[in-house]
């Protein structure tokens, strides 16, 4: 409408000076439309601004300076200052560097504990508390190899040290090397708690066929009082997932809420209850859930899975914003998060091409049944048997209880391809 | 020491870490004995080495940034030497402004590193946070005759040396051509503008009403004017501001390029050098050139073949122009006896045109970001 009169203003200027304001009033207006619009189109390239605020919030640290636990670091850092080469101060520093890795989810403090054992690390051979944090470094960065080559210097000086046969079966264990992980299990039955020793234990049984035996024991652990909350969490999660894996939805269910009981953020246990409400199609339960979880990738692709499964609107952006991650890790050349990686690639973008090699590197470096899932439901995805096999190998191998998966592995098998 | 055995059994299985680990952007565009540098360095990493967050609430405000910006400039330059063979450059910051990376806000460093002569060998030692974060890695893009290396720095690989323009006149030609006809087509703002001032060339003004030109060669002659008046006023500062001849500031150049479209959008709603519109086209030609000064700078203009990086660069560009004006022309002179062609293109698309650049250049001129990102 406004547009045929500005036009016919245009064509038909009777009255000179009259119409030249008219004219000049409705270009306004068309002007301050199409700007308002083009408003809502938003710029494809985002570039370095310079805010206008000074008050404008630009970046939230983990901690203020009056919080207790930056009172802490503060004090271990200092001593560590007045005395650079001093391993016990290091070892403590580290060690709680390590931690706030775990509890943020927040690679950085594992970067800062390796810079804070930089005066041990490149030693051919570091004291044995350096070398037990080192290894937990390179574990972390899923150098698998190079930590137990760590962990074995490590008991070679101290056959007792608990936490180093700890570390050195769970990397057995993601390793899928079972045997290994069994007998390093073992040796902690006289040096630490028994629910240590138990949890190390079950963990395994439950992905080799022994899920009832472990169920059993975990039921029994998860009894004593004395148990810490982290302890509690860890073993409750582990029941969970098992009990889930069989089948076992109620009593996955009360596990996964006792966990939730002891009222710890923890980002294994969000990511387990998660996956185990996608497996049930409790989109809703995810969302609120993880709603505000949006920092950690793996929560992130979790939520957008639901998400896209509800098409709720959100999905977009949150998939976009996953991209982004995944390419600025491969920029720079970081393996970590392939599992999550195929995932996203598979059940996301639905390329199947790339989703397949992806879960195929990951399958190469760790064997746990989240990442023979991934690779057989890509493999199932791509048609291709041969891929497969690895994965088909080690759950006979191995009696590996997992209804979900010995369905993907059945399908595979039934398919002619 | 019990806590710890427990989460070394949970750090395998952690679902993927919150954000990645700490990393720098540096690109750095090598000229002839200069480095025009942007290195962009996350703000909790300045706030670990330097401490940016003075009233301890655990955010960090773009205030608190700027207060440090002495400290944070020289905390950088201390911690990345560029040379050239032997000869140390010396970097100035020019500008701090702020980005978002996918794992939070950064500090963008615009720097200019002079060095003592032409550079071949370009050698860069990098020590950031390295000290503080062993894992941490500078990512480095160099940028250099119009060809892109891309480098990683590391705790075990912090210092790396680049040869600089071996290759042969012909690649790098061929890339300053293929470059050039790229930002025609990306540099939106310039293709507009042509757009706005060929928009009534096939028309010509009676009484004040549009009517179709009736032979080509007037048209022909019109468009000739124009492209040609354009193509030698941006040339003249192009090549000027390429050798360093003269230099504006780049948000002067940015809005008056925005509102030269504004403009030139405007003549075609006001119609009143009609027949003159060539000299609109050198005027602001002028300013479009220091424009594709600066995408030549960033793409790095080798030392030993300056002049002809200009060229090709220049030759690109015209042949991106040319081929505007060649899908243009054809479809405007065939659809000009229509009705639409002064209505719905000349004025609506003069209209859509001038809302775009006011856009453009209320953004620029006042350094706002008008679309949330």
């Amino acid at each position: 409408m406004i547009i045929k009169r500005v036009l016919r203003t245009l064509r038909h200027p009777r009255h000179p000076e009259s119409s030249a304001m008219i004219r000049f009033r409705y270009l306004t207006v068309l002007v301050v439309l199409g700007w308002f619009t083009l408003n809502q189109i938003g710029t494809a390239f985002p570039e370095p601004y310079r805010p206008t605020d000074d008050a404008q919030v630009l970046e939230r640290l983990s901690f203020k300076a009056s919080d207790p636990i930056a009172r802490e670091f503060e004090v271990l850092r200092n001593d560590l200052r007045r005395n650079p080469s001093n391993l016990a101060s290091a070892v403590k520093l580290a060690t709680r560097y390590i931690e706030q890795g775990r509890a943020e989810g927040d690679p950085r403090f594992l970067g800062q504990a390796q810079a804070v054992l930089s005066p041990w690390w490149n030693e051919p051979a570091p004291p044995p508390a350096a070398l037990l944090l080192r290894a937990t470094i390179r574990q972390n960065a899923h150098e698998f190899d190079q930590a137990l080559t760590d962990l074995d210097q490590v008991l070679g000086l101290q056959p007792t040290n608990a936490q180093a046969w700890l570390t050195k079966a769970s990397i057995l264990q993601v390793q899928a090397r079972y045997d290994d992980a069994r007998r390093a299990c073992q040796r902690l039955a006289r040096l630490a708690a028994s629910h240590v020793l138990l949890g190390c234990l079950s963990d395994i049984a439950g992905v080799t066929g022994q899920s009832e035996k472990g169920q059993e024991l975990l039921r029994q652990t998860l009894a004593n009082p004395a148990l810490s909350g982290r302890e509690r969490i860890w073993i409750a999660t582990m029941s969970a997932e098992t009990a889930a894996r069989t089948g076992a939805i109620r009593e996955a269910e009360q596990y996964f809420g006792e966990a939730f009981k002891v009222g710890i953020k923890d980002q294994y246990l969000l990511s387990a209850y998660a996956d185990y409400l996608l497996d049930q199609r409790r989109y809703e339960g995810v969302i609120s859930l993880l709603q505000s979880e949006t920092r950690a990738d793996g929560l992130l692709l979790r939520l957008t899975l639901a998400e896209r499964a509800l098409q709720m609107p959100s999905a977009d952006h949150h998939q976009a914003e996953l991209a982004a991650r995944f390419a600025a890790s491969r920029e720079r050349r970081t393996t970590v998060h392939v599992r999550e990686e195929a995932r996203f690639t598979l059940a996301l973008l639905r390329d199947t091409q790339r989703a397949l090699p992806l879960a195929q590197a990951n399958w190469s470096v760790q064997r746990e049944p989240a990442d023979a899932r991934i690779l057989l439901e890509c493999a199932l995805a791509d048609k291709n048997r041969a891929a497969a096999q690895p994965v088909l190998d080690w759950l006979n191998r191995n009696h590996v209880e997992d209804f979900r998966l010995r369905q993907l592995a059945k399908q595979i098998q039934d398919t002619t391809f | 020491m019990r806590t710890l055995l427990v989460i070394a059994w949970l750090l395998l299985s952690l679902p993927a870490w919150a954000h990645k680990p700490s990393d720098s952007y540096l690109s750095l565009a090598v000229q002839r004995d200069h480095i025009e540098g942007q290195w962009d360095i996350a703000l909790r990493d300045l706030d670990n080495a330097i401490g940016l967050d003075s009233d301890g609430s655990g955010e960090i405000t773009w205030g608190e940034v700027r207060n440090k910006h002495d400290e944070i400039v020289s905390y950088a330059l201390s911690h990345l030497d560029l040379s050239a063979g032997e000869q140390p450059c010396k970097a100035q910051v020019l500008e701090q402004l702020i980005d978002h990376h996918t794992d939070g806000a950064y500090s963008v460093l615009r720097f200019r590193s002079e060095c003592e002569g032409p550079i071949d060998r370009l050698r860069a030692d990098y020590r950031l946070l390295f000290d503080i974060d062993a894992q941490h890695k500078g990512l480095l893009r160099l940028t250099q005759g119009g060809q892109t290396i891309t480098a990683i720095f590391s705790r075990d690989s912090p210092a790396q040396e680049f040869s600089v323009a071996e290759r042969s006149r012909w690649t790098e030609s061929m890339q300053f051509i293929r470059e050039g006809t790229w930002h025609i087509w990306l540099g939106f703002d310039h293709v507009l503008f042509l757009l706005a001032l060929l928009l009534p060339a096939v028309l010509v003004r009676v009484e004040g009403h549009w009517q179709a030109v009736t032979d080509f060669s007037a048209v022909w002659w019109n468009v000739i004017k124009i492209v040609t008046a354009f193509t030698l006023a941006h040339s003249l500062t192009l090549s000027l501001a390429a050798l360093d001849v003269v230099r504006l500031p780049s948000r002067l150049v940015e809005s008056t390029i925005a509102a030269s479209v504004v403009l030139a959008g405007l003549g075609n709603l006001f119609p009143m050098m009609t027949s003159r519109r060539w000299m609109i086209a050198f005027g602001f030609g002028l300013i479009h050139g220091f424009g594709f000064a600066a995408v030549l700078t960033d793409l790095g203009l080798p030392q030993n073949s300056l002049l002809l990086s200009l060229i090709s660069f220049n030759v690109g560009v015209e042949i991106g122009q040319l081929a505007i004006v060649a899908a243009f022309l054809p479809l405007a002179y065939a659809l000009r006896r229509s009705w639409s062609y002064p209505r719905l293109v000349l004025a609506g698309g003069s209209l859509a045109v001038i809302a775009i650049a006011l856009v453009w250049f209320t953004e620029r001129a006042f350094d706002l970001q008008l679309f949330p990102l």
